[in-house]
């Protein structure tokens, strides 16, 4: 499970290092977006994999530290969430208006460099 | 009253949080209720840190002794709960904000206020996430705090619209989500190796790490520390910068002009506690030869921005690099001393900044060509309330005489704070981080990295000195059609008020370099800092306040 968990990190870092790096805004907050999943993923996995460890102490069970998963992964990963979709949905109101007072969707709001990159 | 007393701590956070959240409960037309609301708060917070100051030179020894004081928010003891800690470090930049935050709030009364919604409300809230990252005991709620500031930052830099705003804006906005992932993604490596996040909890427990988790935890706070250079503005992480700074409405830009310090402040903070964890001192980004290289990369690449920026306001941005490059090189230095030599530079060049940024603008103002970005109209229809415009500039205050000679004045302390001349707190700052670095050892075993911050603080300094010359003589000798402005008394006053403080600072340097000499040695002794937060307990309420509620 480990080595699949890794895996998919690594993949949604990687494509969202490359599209972070390209030249239209909309393909940067993609990147930026997917990037967020990764460290989501990230900071979960920080708390170490546990099939069916409850964050609760449960009355019923012992109070055993390894029937249990960590909790405080879990409440920073809520925080963290919150706080990535919020700057997102910023980014994306700074994107709309790049858009319409540049009149294109390159970073630099630049249209020669625009149209030597296409 | 000492039930007041003992709340002190987390006010810097509160203050601003409720004013700005009430002022959102005023239409944007009623904004004198909203500059009196934003007023009241900021004045409050600048008392609220003077006092803090106060505790924090060990005037309340029964309550809080050694003047670290600790505020355990929910009232969980240390590494469960979350804490605010206030130190003489705390304490300072604390103070350092509240005034720069006063002075750009006064200035941007006059028009900057006008030019946008919720201006108010995201100054407030950016003021909060400032207070908040300095006072800040965990290592998570850094991240909140700076999120705070960062998002109301966003809010701020796009204050005024325009292009260039927008595209400055947007880069600011990628680069640091970006930085706030690398952050995220250092503080959870922590957590995983450590099982803490509290930094006093985590500076006692990495000493007892497996070797295995040691590794790990080395990498996660570099990681941390990469993000921690690129808050402070450090090369090769700062080319987003003076574009963004340069492109600020300047009230905006003045107050950001102490966001890069919360870098700088994290930096020493972290940094200070994991020294004490280990033999071979702190991880990589926070004490090593590496912060110095970093800091004279920084140094240099704000050197030249300096000499070859063209407008004012991407000069004065140039210098907020080329400070964060001298602070940088001086902390990567070490050596006794220097951390409170580097601390009396930051306090300088962050006043010095600060009141350069206003200054630029209204120094603009006395040209008739150029590119003007404040004359760039806004757009209405993002306004929820459009506001009056019809309200004539000159009843918000009375014009001063001698606008000129006070813009050339100011326009000379500036360059003299800068480049570091005498008798301004420039100076004496400039002047304590080259003494410190000599005292490094006996003068026949410097080594040569002594000699490479003398070569590169001094050269930067000339190079300044060019620099701002040139602007002045083209700014206010060599056009020919200079309209001699009208300033209006708030306008000037800040300007004049942040001048004036930095000669207080020269004229009292030494009850100044006092408080931060203890500063500086506190944090080369953490170990006081990590007793008194892990050996706080919750506040008690005595049985007399008991017998009060149930009455």
């Amino acid at each position: 499970m480990e080595i699949v968990y890794a895996l998919a990190i690594g993949v949604l870092t990687g494509s969202g290092v490359w599209l972070v790096l390209r030249p239209r805004t909309f393909q940067v907050i993609m990147g930026l977006s997917l990037l967020s999943y990764a460290v989501n993923l990230f900071i979960f996995g920080m708390g170490r994999l546990a099939v069916g460890g409850a964050p609760i102490i449960d009355a019923l069970k012992q109070a055993d530290p390894s029937l249990y998963d960590d909790p405080v992964p879990q409440a920073l990963v809520l925080t963290a969430i919150v706080i990535g979709f919020a700057t997102t949905a910023l980014f994306l109101v700074v994107l709309l208006a790049s858009r319409g007072l540049t009149g294109n969707d390159h970073v630099d709001g630049d249209r020669d460099s625009d149209e030597a990159e296409s | 009253m000492s039930i007041w007393l003992q709340h002190l701590p987390v006010f810097p956070v509160v203050i601003p949080l409720v004013a700005g959240a009430a002022m959102l409960l005023f239409a944007e037309a009623r904004r004198t209720t909203r500059t009196v609301i934003a007023l009241i708060a900021t004045l409050a917070n600048l008392a609220t840190a003077v006092a803090l100051a106060y505790v924090a030179s060990g005037a309340m020894p029964e309550m809080w002794p050694e003047g670290i004081a600790v505020y355990l928010l929910g009232g969980w003891k240390a590494p469960f709960g979350i804490v605010l800690v206030l130190d003489r470090l705390s304490a300072v930049m604390l103070m350092l904000n509240a005034v720069l935050a006063l002075t750009s709030l006064v200035y941007a009364l006059a028009r900057w206020k006008k030019m946008g919604p919720h201006f108010q409300s995201l100054f407030q809230f950016l003021i909060m996430g400032v207070n908040g990252a300095f006072l800040t005991g965990d290592l998570f709620n850094l991240f909140v705090f700076v999120e705070v500031l960062l998002a109301a930052s966003y809010g701020l830099v796009l204050h005024g619209l325009g292009e260039r705003r927008v595209k400055a804006g947007l880069h600011y906005i990628a680069i640091n989500l970006a930085g706030s992932f690398v952050f995220l993604i250092g503080v959870s490596l922590i957590y995983g190796a450590t099982g803490t996040l509290n930094m006093a909890d985590l500076a006692a427990r990495v000493p007892a790490l497996a070797q295995g988790d040691r590794v790990l935890f080395e990498t996660g706070a570099a990681i941390l520390g990469i993000a921690f250079l690129l808050k402070a503005g450090a090369w090769p992480l700062n080319f987003w910068l003076p574009a963004a700074y340069g492109a600020a409405a300047p009230p905006v830009a003045a107050v950001f002009s102490i966001m890069t310090k919360v870098g700088v402040y994290a930096l020493l903070r972290v940094g200070s506690l994991l020294s004490a964890s280990s033999v071979s001192g702190a991880p990589a980004p926070f004490n090593d030869g590496w912060l110095f290289c970093i800091g004279l990369a920084t140094l240099a690449l704000g050197t030249a921005g300096m000499l070859t920026a063209q407008q004012s306001q991407r000069l004065v941005a140039y210098c907020v690099v080329a400070s964060a490059g001298t602070l940088l090189m001086a902390l990567g230095l070490g050596g006794a001393g220097m951390k409170s030599a580097a601390l009396f530079y930051l306090v300088s060049s962050v006043l010095a900044t600060g009141a350069f940024f206003m200054l630029s603008e209204m120094i603009e103002r006395t040209q008739q060509f150029g590119e003007d970005i404040a004359a760039e109209p806004f757009e209405p229809s993002v306004l929820e309330d459009p506001p009056d415009l019809t309200l004539p500039d000159e009843v918000v205050g009375i014009a001063i005489p001698a606008a000129m000679a006070f813009l050339g004045m100011s326009f000379i302390a500036c360059a003299l704070l800068i480049t570091g001349l005498p008798p301004l707190s420039g100076f004496v700052a400039k002047f304590l981080i080259l003494s410190a670095a000599l005292t490094t050892g006996p003068l026949e075993t410097l080594p040569g990295s002594v000699w490479v911050l003398w070569a590169a603080v001094l050269g930067s300094s000339l190079a300044g000195i060019i620099a701002l010359c040139r602007m002045g003589v083209r700014l206010f000798w060599s056009s020919d059609d200079i309209v001699t402005p009208r300033l209006r008394v708030i306008e000037a006053a800040p300007v004049a008020v942040l001048l004036l403080l930095t000669v207080g600072l020269a004229v009292e340097a030494g009850p100044a370099t006092d408080y931060l000499g203890l500063a500086g040695i506190s944090l080369s002794s953490p170990q006081i800092y990590i007793d008194a937060v892990l050996a706080s307990n919750p506040l008690q309420v005595s049985s007399h306040e008991i017998e009060g509620i149930g009455q």
